[in-house]
């Protein structure tokens, strides 16, 4: 996994709130084989309007999504996740997560920023003003800023740990091979393996 | 204090225990079928990562796998590329693959106990729900998610919190013609499909102790339908019978060394309980389930529930509810239930014992000609052992369909499915709507009310029919 200290990118304003993981991205898509190319199916269904905001050429390119309130509720699927990510998005900032969703995103690396309501409005009304303005999220300082908005930001500390030192699960667990080597070593001769006997 | 036989799995298999953070356990057995999130594969070979231990993994395909001309290339595409991506997989890295057409080709719960690769004291896992079957053997058995299938290929292991513990007691002696089956059904609607979160179930008692490892392969496969993380059963000699001699069993004085070791497994005495369920076998008869979960069921000499015998509103719009979709009207006798169906198979009831159990009731009878019957071998093996014990003849003598290994109505990934408003009787785990296909409906029920309802075209049990002439 990529480590996450600061990144800047733009950012784009989804004013909607309950935003649950079948919008983020439909059933249909579940069926698919690969970890990637879900970004197609990415709020599939709102992306049929094409006033709506993902389909809006100035927001083009954007890596942070700036969401209303109880964002990723519903389905604890995975794909989610690598649907934002897959679409581009390393940060998706709300005043309040779903739990599994919020899960999902540490383990792949997503973060997820919470702040207040009132820093979503106004990081909605100046990226809403100006779609080309930076957004800074410095995972180090916990800070978020664009412009003159500047707030701090919450997230766990143990999921800020793995982000900044580029830790997923398997990558923490990896370091302890060598207590797994151990284990293996002891483990009793009479068990199996799946290797064909003839 | 004493130890459940859980608690003694996973202290034996903790690589890592800190404060304040899950254990790490390691695996002993990791079973993969194709669709077993192929993006775990994708994400191990994005991460530049290798699978730990091939050695200790095994993939077969069974979800998917056409049960008629299996020589054919399958004719879904969604299905064949779900399948091509195993193989290849499998493949790129060093996983061992038994692929349709290969002799220990089979559903991955009956491939690998039979193969002898489950074995008390182990720690087994899958990304499937069913992967509680296992359990029969006194190992720690539990379906994973996406992202814990792909930290088991890469590391061998899983973090994991511990999970209570929950006796199912079952004493006395099961009435002739009651199965593991309907033990299963009984437990799961007496605590229901949530009353075991959280927890492992044991199974317990005189009548536990005398079922054959296939009837415990039934109960705990089912320990997930109670919403429950894994079921386990003790293990005895009935186990060490089955294992002995199987080909991926200890042996020599490995199998002595393994014997005595799995001696130690079973419950102290002075171990207790995080919660207990004591039931009396001698009032068990054949349970039928008339809804659309497998808590909703009762015994076969009962009726339809009315939403009226409810004990709360949420209950009472979940009769309603199941009802309308099943078409069933409050008060109808469960045995005058007709059904067009009659599945018998998947890793619940897949298995030689139970294929036995039909042939004894098919035996000089014939199929209602009103009912399609299916008979889907859990595996290849079981197929060959079948055939040479004569059992497909019965079957097909009879008028019953002989089909190849696989998962097949269960699920209806495969072509085998019920058509809108066809109603089955069907020995799998899952009635939920549109479980075998859209718009069917299922009815649980054991092998042997299988049978008898395949000759009556009516939920039966065997006990009714009338003697063969």
């Amino acid at each position: 996994m990529e480590s996450f200290v600061v990144h800047t990118g733009t950012a784009v304003p989804l004013r909607r709130s309950n935003v649950d993981t079948d919008q983020i991205i439909p059933a249909e898509y579940l069926k698919r084989i690969t970890r990637s190319g879900f970004e197609d199916g990415l709020f599939a269904a709102w992306r049929k309007d094409p006033d709506f905001v993902l389909n809006q050429p100035a927001y083009a390119g954007a890596t942070v999504l700036v969401a209303g309130p109880d964002f990723g509720t519903g389905s604890s699927r995975e794909h989610a996740v690598w649907a934002l990510q897959n679409y581009g998005f390393k940060v998706v900032l709300s005043s309040r997560f779903a739990d599994i969703f919020r899960g999902n995103s540490g383990k792949g690396g997503l973060l997820t920023a919470q702040v207040p309501q009132e820093v979503i409005e106004a990081l909605w009304q100046a990226v809403e003003t100006d779609p080309s303005v930076p957004v800074t999220v410095d995972l180090d300082r916990r800070v978020v800023s664009a412009g003159e908005v500047v707030s701090a930001f919450e997230v766990d500390d143990y999921v800020r740990w793995r982000l900044m030192e580029g830790l997923d699960d398997i990558g923490i667990t990896m370091q302890r091979a060598d207590q797994i080597g151990g284990f293996e070593a002891s483990r009793p001769s009479y068990l199996p393996t799946t290797t064909a006997v003839t | 204090m004493g130890r459940t036989l859980a608690e003694k799995v996973w202290d034996a298999h903790v690589v890592r225990h800190a404060e304040g953070e899950p254990d790490l356990l390691y695996i002993d057995l990791h079973l993969v079928h194709e669709v077993t999130r192929p993006q775990a594969f994708d994400g191990l070979r994005d991460s530049g990562r290798v699978v730990r231990r091939p050695d200790l993994t095994l993939a077969t395909e069974d979800h998917n796998v056409p049960t008629q001309d299996i020589g054919l290339p399958i004719a879904d595409p969604v299905s064949r590329a779900q399948v091509d991506a195993l193989r290849a997989n499998c493949a790129e890295f060093g996983v061992p693959l038994y692929s349709l057409g290969d002799v220990e080709q089979g559903i991955v719960h009956v491939v690998g106990p039979q193969l002898g690769l489950t074995q008390p004291g182990m720690t087994v896992v899958c990304g499937d729900s069913h992967t509680s079957t296992h359990g029969a053997f006194g190992a720690l058995a539990f379906g994973i998610g996406t992202s814990e299938v792909e930290h088991v290929l890469a590391t061998q292991t899983l973090p994991l919190k511990p999970f209570k513990t929950m006796a199912i007691t079952v004493d006395g002696d099961l009435p002739p013609g009651v199965s593991a089956k309907d033990v299963t059904l009984a437990v799961i609607a007496r605590i229901g499909t949530g009353g075991g979160q959280g927890y492992v179930l044991e199974y317990r008692g005189s009548a536990i102790r005398s079922l054959s490892m296939e009837g415990r392969m039934t109960l705990c496969n089912m320990s997930i339908e109670a919403g429950a993380r894994a079921g386990m059963v003790a293990p005895d000699q009935t186990t060490f019978d089955y294992l002995e001699g199987r080909p991926h069993a200890p042996s020599g004085t490995d199998w002595d060394t393994a014997v005595a070791h799995w001696r130690t497994l079973p419950t102290d005495d002075d171990a207790t309980f995080d919660a207990e369920v004591v039931i009396d076998a001698s009032t068990l008869s054949p349970y039928v389930t008339w809804g659309t979960n497998p808590g909703q069921g009762l015994p076969l000499t009962g009726s339809v529930p009315s939403p009226d015998d409810a004990r709360d509103e949420v209950e009472r719009v979940a009769i309603e509810r199941a009802l309308e979709y099943m078409d069933l009207a409050p008060g109808t006798p469960l045995s005058e239930i007709p059904v067009d169906t009659v599945f018998v198979g998947s890793c619940t009831n897949g298995r030689i014992e139970d294929l036995r159990v039909v042939a004894d009731v098919l035996r000089g009878r014939k199929v209602s000609p009103a009912v399609r019957v299916l008979i889907v071998p859990g595996s290849v093996r079981v197929r060959l052992q079948a055939q040479a014990e004569g059992l497909d003849t019965v079957f097909v003598e009879a008028g019953a369909e002989w089909r190849e290994a696989g998962c097949s109505m269960c699920l209806a990934m495969n072509p085998d499915k019920l058509a809108p408003g066809e109603r089955s009787a069907s020995t799998s785990n899952r009635n939920f709507e549109g479980r075998q296909g859209p718009g069917g409906r299922t009815h649980l029920v054991s092998p042997a009310v299988a049978a008898a309802t395949a000759v009556t075209g009516r939920l039966t049990a065997p006990a009714d029919l009338s003697p063969v002439a």
